[in-house]
């Protein structure tokens, strides 16, 4: 569903991304791997559309999007999250799943003023949604916090459920392990898998920690100062000589 | 730690002694054609001097001082109790602020003229603050050009009155659209614009404007402004002792009483009231519309609510439009209530005014907006009998203001929503 031909990103004399090409079939996990600063997170941003990228297509169902504004990538089903959680801090929990899904409700102006059924239908519906993703990453009891307050693993969590409430077909996650306990990282493994199984989402991954990466990728992608370096399943990849090698040093 | 405070507070004092010296201790006087620099009475240096080791004096326990203030909310009654339920408070607060308009609403019968003339005129910045709320409090997008939005909604009703004989009803609609209209098209060359770059621009529209309208001179008469604003009409009925309008008719003829001047101003000052409060309420509406949620995100976090498909063009103009819109709303009920207006009631100075209450009363909090407007425009009527030294007592209680509380007279409450256990 998701194709990537050749993508590379120059800032000014950088080349931070060079050739890089990967896809994504439907319910598939695939990784991106490589060492610090080899250009990940930068793929990450120009598939999201925060950059538009100086080379190379972007297909995303049958349509090139490559330079299409981010939000509008967002509206297409390819909702992503961030490396340093970037959630609404001062409002309530409740309130960060409902800005994500102002799509689903009625944004006429007039008809939120006067309160129509057909508005309040849509607000609790929305409302109803959110209380369900809030239960399964078990965040139910915390629904009127404030975001900021949370703990670091609840606010990992509730990113990742603020996407989900948008529905999406492609999910991008940036590190969604960083900085959590391994029960915890346990718990994140299980419910990505579950988000493919159950919700027939497809998964971009971006991820430091190998167990987890290891564990529930379908495919993995290797890149290296801006370069793809291999491809290939969990298996192929521990065996690759250049991954070693780029992880460890040559010997 | 000691002799540092004591070096700071030496300078301190200096620095009090080179102010007010030449401002309070020199006076210039016109002897005919020249003017003459003759000293003050002694007792003015010696207040001088007194004041200057006074804040010596503080500047050196300084910590001691600030140490103190800082525990006295401890002796706050209120401080130790647990917060009132949910639905409680809800209930108890719309109480209230019925009771408040209906009172409001009799209020001006009891009073003194000129009390509820100053009420009309806090009621129209509590409008303006509660539409620049929505841009600063809510988008967190920093305005200091508010003021020129006022201006058009007080120009267009000026205008519209001289050339075309508008009427007041009329215009409000206009002068509110107008305001609006502006807010969008400022809004578009400031869409990339955050933070201090925002403010700076904003500040520069803001004097575009006035200067604008104190230039051309053809259409907005410049300096002298424009006289002869009509009143409100109350179904064709004038408050004036003559009728000036034809087809219509006097109040007070219709109702066979005498004439007075109090029913005009009570008058003004209803319609005050009704549009204040009519702004709360669809503000209040709004911030808990999809709409009044995306501001809040933009505010929070740009790139994430970006991510998750708000368009921030759409976002960002929604604010300033709307925001513009009340201010119009604001300008066309003080050209009335005036009837003469020109650029000097535009100037900076207001958008810094307006600008103020938001902060004072707590950003994005709509009753601590009302409570902040009304002692922002209060209080220096009632620091008049201090004359010149009204501006530096009102300085003063700002700043205590945000040393005691800078979070604003009443802070934002989230709102609580109860949620259906699903599945």
């Amino acid at each position: 569903m998701l194709e990537v031909k050749n993508l590379s990103m120059r800032f000014g004399g950088l080349l931070a991304v060079d050739g890089v090409s990967l896809d994504v079939q439907e319910r598939e996990i695939v990784s991106i791997i490589g060492p610090n600063g080899a250009g990940k997170t930068t793929v990450f941003n120009c598939l999201s559309g925060f950059y538009k990228p100086t080379g190379g297509k972007v297909i995303f169902e049958g349509r090139e999007i490559q330079g299409t504004p981010d939000y509008k990538i967002s509206r297409l089903g390819m909702v992503r999250t961030f490396q340093h959680v970037r959630l609404f801090t001062q409002m309530t929990v409740v309130e960060n799943l409902l800005v994500a899904q102002h799509r689903h409700l009625n944004t006429n102006m007039l008809a939120g003023l006067l309160g129509t059924p057909s508005y309040k239908e849509r607000e609790q519906k929305a409302l109803d949604r959110a209380a369900y993703w809030l239960e399964r990453v078990g965040l139910l009891d915390l629904a009127n916090r404030d975001a900021g307050n949370l703990a670091y693993g609840q606010q990992r969590r509730l990113e990742i459920a603020r996407c989900m409430v948008t529905e999406p077909k492609l999910l991008m996650l940036d590190e969604p392990a960083a900085g959590l306990n391994p029960a915890e990282t346990k718990e994140l493994n299980q419910l990505i898998v579950s988000l493919k199984e159950d919700y027939n989402v497809s998964v971009v991954l971006i991820e430091h920690d190998m167990s987890l990466v290891m564990d529930i990728s379908d495919r993995i992608n290797v890149i290296n100062q801006g370069k793809p370096l291999a491809s290939g399943t969990p298996e192929e990849i521990r065996h690759n000589d250049d991954v070693i090698k780029a992880y460890l040093g040559e010997a | 730690m000691a002799a540092n405070n004591m070096r700071h507070a030496l300078f301190c004092a200096i620095v009090t002694l080179i102010i007010s010296f030449p401002i309070l201790g020199l006076s210039l006087e016109a002897k005919g054609v020249n003017i003459t620099l003759s000293g003050a009475k002694t007792s003015t240096y010696v207040a001088i001097v007194l004041a200057a080791v006074a804040v010596f004096v503080f500047q050196t326990f300084r910590d001691t001082f600030m140490g103190a203030l800082g525990k006295l909310p401890n002796f706050n009654p209120l401080a130790g109790r647990e917060p009132m339920e949910q639905t409680k408070r809800v209930k108890l607060e719309s109480w209230l602020l019925t009771g408040i308009v209906v009172f409001a609403l009799f209020w001006p019968f009891l009073v003194s003229r000129g009390s509820v003339d100053l009420a009309t005129l806090v009621l129209i910045y509590i409008m303006l603050a509660l539409g620049l709320n929505v841009v600063v409090g809510l988008a967190g997008l920093l305005d200091l050009g508010y003021v020129a939005f006022y201006a058009v909604g007080a120009y267009t009703f000026a205008l519209l009155s001289q050339y075309t004989g508008i009427s007041f009803w009329m215009a409000l609609p206009i002068g509110a659209l107008l305001a609006g209209l502006t807010g969008m098209i400022l809004g578009f060359p400031v869409l990339r614009l955050r933070g201090d770059y925002l403010a700076i621009v904003t500040l520069g529209f803001g004097e575009i404007i006035r200067i604008l309208l104190n230039n051309w001179t053809t259409l907005t008469g410049g300096p002298n402004g424009i006289g002869g604003i009509p009143e409100p009409t109350l179904f064709g009925m004038e408050f004036g002792r003559r009728v000036k309008e034809e087809g219509n008719t006097s109040f007070h003829e219709t109702f066979g009483i005498a004439y007075s001047g109090e029913h005009k101003v009570i008058f003004l000052y209803l319609i005050a009231l009704v549009l204040a409060v009519i702004t709360a309420l669809i503000i209040r509406r709004f911030m808990r519309m999809p709409v009044g949620r995306a501001w809040e995100a933009l505010r929070e976090d740009e790139i994430a609510a970006r991510s998750l498909g708000l368009s921030r063009t759409a976002v960002k103009l929604s604010a300033f439009t709307i925001g513009a819109f009340f201010a119009g709303f604001a300008g066309t009920v003080f050209a009335s209530k005036q009837g003469f207006i020109s650029p000097e009631s535009f100037v900076f100075l207001e958008s810094a005014i307006i600008l103020a209450i938001v902060v004072l009363g707590g950003m994005g909090s709509q009753l601590g907006v009302i409570l902040a407007a009304i002692a922002v425009t209060i209080l220096p009527e009632l620091a008049r009998e201090f004359s010149e030294y009204r501006m530096l007592i009102f300085g003063a209680a700002m700043v205590l203001m945000m040393v005691w509380r800078p979070q604003g007279l009443l802070p934002v409450r989230r709102i609580q929503i109860t949620l259906n256990k699903q599945g």
